[in-house]
């Protein structure tokens, strides 16, 4: 009996913090979603869902649209590199392992704005890449390689690599390589092993790197302003500029919710898609 | 999502710390980072023999959004841009200003004693004034820029080359000159006419910029920009290729005041402060520091002229400035406006 109690005051820090720093401010976000804008800016505490049929206006669901179309390319280029990444790790002896789990990490040790305004030295017009081209005689004329949606993926995919490196990596190293012995000792060549055994059982791996990729993506609203010169709005920056620019707090809140409910839904396909597999897992 | 919740978390107890009762003698003030003299707070602190927290902001929405959740509370002098001090003046949350506790008002300005959105110094005390026009390289840039529709539909040779504004009022700006409408329009239909010329302007957009419009100028990014006349200094301050220019058809006034939140504890020390601010000498030194005009006569007559010179902008007389059409409070026109914004950032 003692077990449960215990356990539950472990818990009870970590869930204290979640409860007041993420439970409170989304139930307040939730509430505020059903009131009004008063005259001014301020909050007229009456009634209504207005704000939820704003919020599916074709304006904004284009808005939402372009950004799980640039959330959905950072993601696909992040597995795309992330992926082989992961894989030779996996492969490589304990002490390499180590070393390249912590060259991984290490932009994580430096301030994500200063990161990306690395990446606007790089790009700019009179930038890095630009200058080296046009010194080379590669290029005539500087090429646009910053403040367009190309940047802001470049950004994005940048940013949340390692998430995807280390989540699918996880799934690599808990794999039982006795498998890939039995494939290999029946005769199967190393591509079919890996496609019928290797990436199956990495799946959840790729789900979670994916799907955080995706969800911070989708979110961001500092890359586009940044690497995409503001041209590229997304709906981070829709409901920054709610709430700040024109100070409409319940739409802003509206739209947040929605945003919530999409990565909600899709945090859900993942769960569904990692108990298939480890009951796929089970049955083998 | 999760980052962001967390945040405004933390925003919500930072603000519920602030609003705690803080020792009579400290004068809290809000302004933008880096728009006043580095020394001022401490120069005045000394004086009184008080202490002072500064507590600065990047913009003026972070500031209003600090108002909507507290009432300014934990604030004694915030400094922000006029109609955003007409808004909050609305919600019955700024102090009316006591004009016997601050004689320095008499250094002003006729014409900043008569501000359409406060007209008589009741709540704000003007800060600084001035407006927003072209920035250029007269270098590198192709031909001599006079017009907002050189940013709106830039030569060829300019094209990819110019930024513009993106916070709301003012991104709007270029196109409703253009069509000779007001900087406060907000009748749908010319707010359409006005998007549907600023998307076709994205075409020739190097980016939309309001923090480093200058720096771009400087490099060579950028050959001509939108931006504050002040800001604008920071270029030519680098460069004397930099150039302002008022467009023939029009440009805005804006004015950044002081106020003193109602909820003040300490309102007789702000007074205090706003009259040390509007001291000719105190004034001035803002004036050269910062390199924006201020609205107080006897503050601009100490400016040294050779400063003027090098920044021909800080020489604009008033009546010049009252040319312009005062920004205002869109009040419930906000919605309008926004939309159209939000319809032009979003277009491809």
């Amino acid at each position: 009996m003692r077990r449960p109690s215990a356990s539950l005051l472990l818990m009870a820090p970590g869930l204290g913090w979640l409860a007041l720093f993420l439970v409170v401010p989304a139930v307040i976000v939730f509430l505020l979603a059903f009131f009004q804008r008063g005259i001014y800016g301020g909050i007229d505490y009456l009634f209504t869902l207005e704000n939820f049929e704003r919020a599916i206006d074709p304006l904004y669901l284009s808005i939402l649209w372009q950004s799980a179309l640039v959330a959905g390319q950072a993601t696909l280029i992040a597995l795309l590199i992330g992926y082989p990444a992961a894989y030779a790790i996996a492969r490589a002896g304990p002490r390499w392992q180590a070393v390249l789990l912590v060259l991984v990490m290490l932009p994580f040790w430096s301030n994500f704005l200063i990161r990306t305004y690395a990446w606007i030295v790089l790009l700019n017009r009179k930038g890095i890449i630009n200058e080296s081209l046009l010194s080379w005689g590669l290029t005539n004329e500087p090429l646009a390689l910053l403040y367009n949606q190309g940047a802001v993926v470049t950004g994005l995919v940048y940013n949340y690599l390692p998430f995807v490196v280390l989540a699918v990596y996880a799934s690599l190293a808990r794999m039982d390589r006795s498998l890939l012995e039995a494939s290999e000792d029946l005769g199967a060549p190393a591509w079919r092993s890996f496609l019928r055994i290797t990436l199956p059982l990495s799946l959840p791996g790729v789900a979670a790197g994916a799907i955080f990729v995706f969800v911070l993506s989708i979110g961001n609203f500092i890359t586009p302003d940044l690497l995409g010169g503001g041209r590229i709005q997304m709906v981070g920056n829709l409901i920054y500029d709610q709430f700040l620019t024109a100070r409409d707090w319940p739409f802003g809140a509206a739209l947040s919710m929605a945003l919530i409910a999409i990565m909600l839904l899709l945090l859900f396909g993942q769960a569904l898609l990692v108990r298939r597999a480890s009951a796929r897992r089970a049955e083998a | 999502m999760v980052k962001k919740l967390t945040f405004s978390a933390a925003i919500a107890v930072g603000c519920l710390l602030s609003a705690a009762p803080l020792a009579a003698e400290t004068l809290v003030v809000g302004n933008w980072d880096g728009y006043m003299p580095p020394d001022l707070l401490e120069n005045f602190a000394k004086e009184q023999g008080i202490e002072v927290e500064f507590t600065p902001h990047a913009t003026n929405e972070e500031i209003m959004g600090k108002f909507m959740t507290n009432r300014g509370e934990g604030y004694d002098v915030v400094f922000l841009s006029s109609p955003f001090a007409q808004a909050l003046n609305k919600l019955g949350l700024v102090a009316e200003l006591d004009h016997a506790m601050i004689p320095n008002l008499a250094n002003y300005y006729e014409e900043a004693r008569a501000l359409p959105h406060d007209p008589g110094n009741r709540y704000s005390a003007p800060y600084s004034w001035g407006t927003t026009g072209l920035c250029y390289r007269e270098d590198l840039v192709e031909g001599t820029p006079d017009s907002w529709n050189d940013l709106l539909d830039p030569s060829p040779a300019n094209k990819g080359k110019v930024t513009m504004l993106q916070t709301d009022r003012w991104l709007m700006q270029p196109a409703l000159f253009m069509l000779g409408y007001s900087v406060n329009e907000t009748d749908p239909e010319k707010l359409a006419e006005a998007r549907d010329l600023l998307i076709k302007a994205k075409e020739g957009l190097l980016a939309y910029d309001d923090t480093t419009f200058y720096s771009k100028l400087v490099s060579g990014e950028a050959v001509l920009v939108q931006g504050w006349d002040g800001w604008c200094n920071y270029g030519i301050a680098e460069t004397d290729q930099i150039k302002f220019i008022l467009p023939k058809e029009g440009a805005d006034l804006w004015v950044d005041t002081m106020i003193i939140p109602a909820a003040s504890e300490n309102k007789e020390l702000a007074h205090a402060f706003i009259d040390y601010v509007l001291r000719p000498d105190v004034h001035s030194w803002v004036a050269s520091n910062i390199l924006y005009k201020v609205p107080n006569e006897a503050a601009m007559a100490e400016v040294d002229p050779a400063l003027i010179e090098t920044f021909p902008n800080l020489g604009m007389t008033p009546e010049e400035l009252m040319k312009l059409e005062l920004v205002e409070d869109l009040g419930e026109g906000q919605r309008a406006f926004t939309r159209s914004v939000q319809e032009v950032l979003s277009a491809n």
